[in-house]
């Protein structure tokens, strides 16, 4: 099992989470984050005088999916979310050690 | 089974309508739907019904003028009331997230507090001497009033609405009249906002509607030395404001520069080297429906200033008064775009309303075409007050209140003393003739008028406040502690976040404004979760 943590653009997660189910994935959690990358904030304009936007809005996905079918998740999601302009966001992938579900009591695979 | 009944209560209803309607569509004993028939002779009141005599008939033709005017005044103070959320809205718009509660209080309780010292004390003080409500055909219950050597300074009778005060006409004057007070009352809040205590606010607000606006105002509106300068020095016709450009905005605007002043600005707004900082705004939106709603809430602040429906130069007013702040907001957008490449929303905002308040004055003085002249120039003068103020002062104004209502109030009692033209105002403050100004054959003396009220509303309104809120400083403080300024007022002062959650921008440094602690709804202390403070803010 692995752990998937998605970094994207706010416009593109409809797509992201379609190919998400496609692939397989059981659920996920989505969340609205700020922060910054290689795209850096941005410059505002207020009452005649720039400011910096340290932080842009981003959509992190979390899901957690079974080691085979890691490759095509990712390639799936690279194939919606990718713009080709700085600020695509990043996928990160983490060891999971254990899952349960709540209701059932299965463990790890049977639980996602 | 539920879907079945409402279907068939749904068809007997259309059924009803169609074949009742259709039955009762030729009854003889119809109203009148097109109206020609209605409001006749019979309707006079009259001791032979239907057949009034001359002054029966007479009676009630005054009757109707009062009712209208009347009807007029109270309208048009409602809209004026109704500015009030206009205000609301725009101050809480421009401030930040994390003070929003705060700041939108603020703007309510004015109005409770102001409401209280009006009747208390302002009223009296203000208007004890203004004579008859002409317009309301009232008799002079008002006319008692201080003076020296014939120069009167103060109004004394109209106390608690009571005695002869209780009285229609004085009564319908005191609505329209508390709600001005109110807008004045309201403009501090602005300049203080995000570092003011809420009890500051209320004491402020007692001194504003009981002695800096009443006394202010009777020396313009309440037969006071500025309106006598015209009779007895020949200046024209006196101090000319029509519907507060310096009684209203420039007093409110001079309490919010002394203000602004003694309380300091905002932690965070400037560097070690004076250079300002942007704090922005939390929610534009909301800032620019609360310009919209004053905007409106105008079309009774000026066109109500007739006090009278039956005064048909209403409708100059009112164009005179749409016309300006159009081209106030439009001049300002369009400066600022020039200069900085985008039309800044709070600074369209800022222009329109600067607009506004200059054409309040002169709004039954001048034409169309000075209208827009003056409306032009406020959306300029706008722009250069705020960075004048901002960056060269370095007095913080978090919505631009001082270069709105002072600045802009001061140009459009200028103007009314360049651009009036000589249409309206015969035998105003007791001198006959219109009024007319230096462009339109008036010469220098009512602009020299005007210039003595700009004075005049400057050095009481800056002088005096600054002496109340310098007294006040020290004696319980304006300014809240610096580690509830950097959490945020809402919880401090408030006891509640006005919005529980909010982006992780909103407070322009890119963190949470919160830092944590607890929160009290309803009598219950739930927990709010903590967010750690950035290592580049200063230190409380």
């Amino acid at each position: 099992m692995k752990k998937l943590e998605l970094i994207v653009r706010p416009s593109v997660v409809q797509q992201v989470i379609d190919a998400l189910e496609e692939t397989g994935a059981g659920g996920m959690t989505v969340t609205q984050v700020d922060g910054y990358g290689k795209q850096k904030g941005q410059t505002g304009l207020y009452r005649g005088t720039e400011f910096p936007i340290r932080l842009r809005p981003k959509v992190k996905l979390e899901v957690v999916v079974t080691e085979e079918k890691i490759e095509s998740v990712i390639e799936k999601v690279i194939e919606v979310a990718r713009t080709g302009e700085v600020g695509d966001g990043k996928i990160f992938v983490l060891p999971v050690e254990a899952a349960v579900r709540i209701r059932t009591g299965e463990k790890d695979e049977a639980a996602l | 089974m539920a879907r079945k009944l409402l279907f068939t209560v749904l068809i007997i209803i259309f059924l009803a309508i169609f074949i009742g309607g259709a039955a009762m569509a030729g009854d003889p004993a119809a109203g009148d739907p097109a109206g020609n028939a209605t409001g006749k002779a019979a309707d006079i009141s009259a001791v032979a019904a239907g057949h009034p005599t001359l002054d029966e008939v007479a009676a009630q033709v005054g009757k109707n003028k009062v009712g209208i005017n009347m009807t007029w005044m109270l309208l048009t103070g409602f809209l004026v009331f109704f500015m009030q959320a206009g205000f609301a809205l725009v101050e809480t718009g421009f401030t930040r997230a994390k003070n929003a509660a705060h700041t939108m209080t603020m703007n309510l309780m004015v109005f409770l507090v102001g409401a209280l010292g009006f009747y208390l004390v302002g009223f009296p003080l203000m208007f004890g001497n203004f004579g008859a409500v002409s317009a309301l055909g009232g008799p002079p219950i008002l006319s008692r009033g201080l003076s020296i050597g014939g120069w009167n300074i103060l109004g004394n009778s109209g106390w608690f609405l009571s005695g002869t005060a209780y009285d229609v006409t004085v009564i319908a004057l005191f609505l329209f009249q508390m709600v001005f007070m109110d807008t004045a009352a309201t403009i501090p809040t602005g300049a203080m906002a995000e570092r003011v205590k809420f009890s500051a606010v209320a004491a402020s607000t007692f001194f504003i509607s009981m002695l800096l606006y009443p006394i202010f105002g009777n020396w313009v509106w309440g037969g006071g030395w500025l309106a006598q300068i015209g009779a007895k020095l020949g200046l024209g016709h006196g101090a000319v404001d029509f519907a507060g450009s310096s009684v209203v905005h420039m007093i409110g605007g001079a309490a919010a520069l002394a203000g602004a002043v003694v309380i300091g600005p905002r932690l965070g707004k400037y560097n070690k080297d004076g250079a300002p900082n942007v704090l922005p705004g939390h929610d534009i939106p909301m800032a620019i429906l609360g310009t919209i709603i004053l905007f409106f809430g105008w079309f009774g602040f000026n066109p109500g200033s007739t006090l009278a429906a039956t005064d048909l130069r209403v409708a100059v007013v009112a164009v005179n008064t749409m016309m300006a702040g159009a081209a106030g907001g439009f001049a300002a957008m369009i400066y600022h775009w020039l200069r900085y490449g985008k039309p800044d929303p709070s600074m369209i905002a800022n222009g329109t309303l600067a607009g506004l308040v200059a054409i309040t004055a002169p709004s039954a003085f001048v034409s169309p075409v000075g209208s827009v002249i003056i409306g032009l120039i406020a959306g300029l003068l706008v722009v250069e007050a705020v960075f004048f103020i901002d960056r060269k002062l370095k007095v913080d104004d978090p919505v631009g209140a001082i270069s709105v209502h002072f600045v802009n109030g001061a140009w459009g009692i200028i103007a009314l003393g360049l651009f009036a033209d000589g249409t309206y105002g015969e035998g105003l403050n007791g001198v006959t003739g219109a009024v007319a100004g230096l462009f339109h054959g008036g010469g220098y003396g009512q602009l020299a008028a005007q210039l003595i009220t700009v004075a005049a509303a400057a050095l009481w309104g800056v002088g005096v406040s600054y002496l109340f809120f310098k007294a006040y400083h020290a004696l319980a403080g304006l300014r809240v502690k610096a580690e509830d300024e950097l959490a945020g007022l809402d919880i401090p002062e408030m006891g509640v976040f006005a919005y529980p959650e909010f982006p992780l921008n909103a407070d322009g440094y890119g963190v949470m404004g919160h830092e944590g602690g607890t929160q009290r709804v309803h009598g219950a202390i739930t927990s709010a979760r903590p967010h750690p403070l950035p290592d580049h803010l200063p230190d409380s």
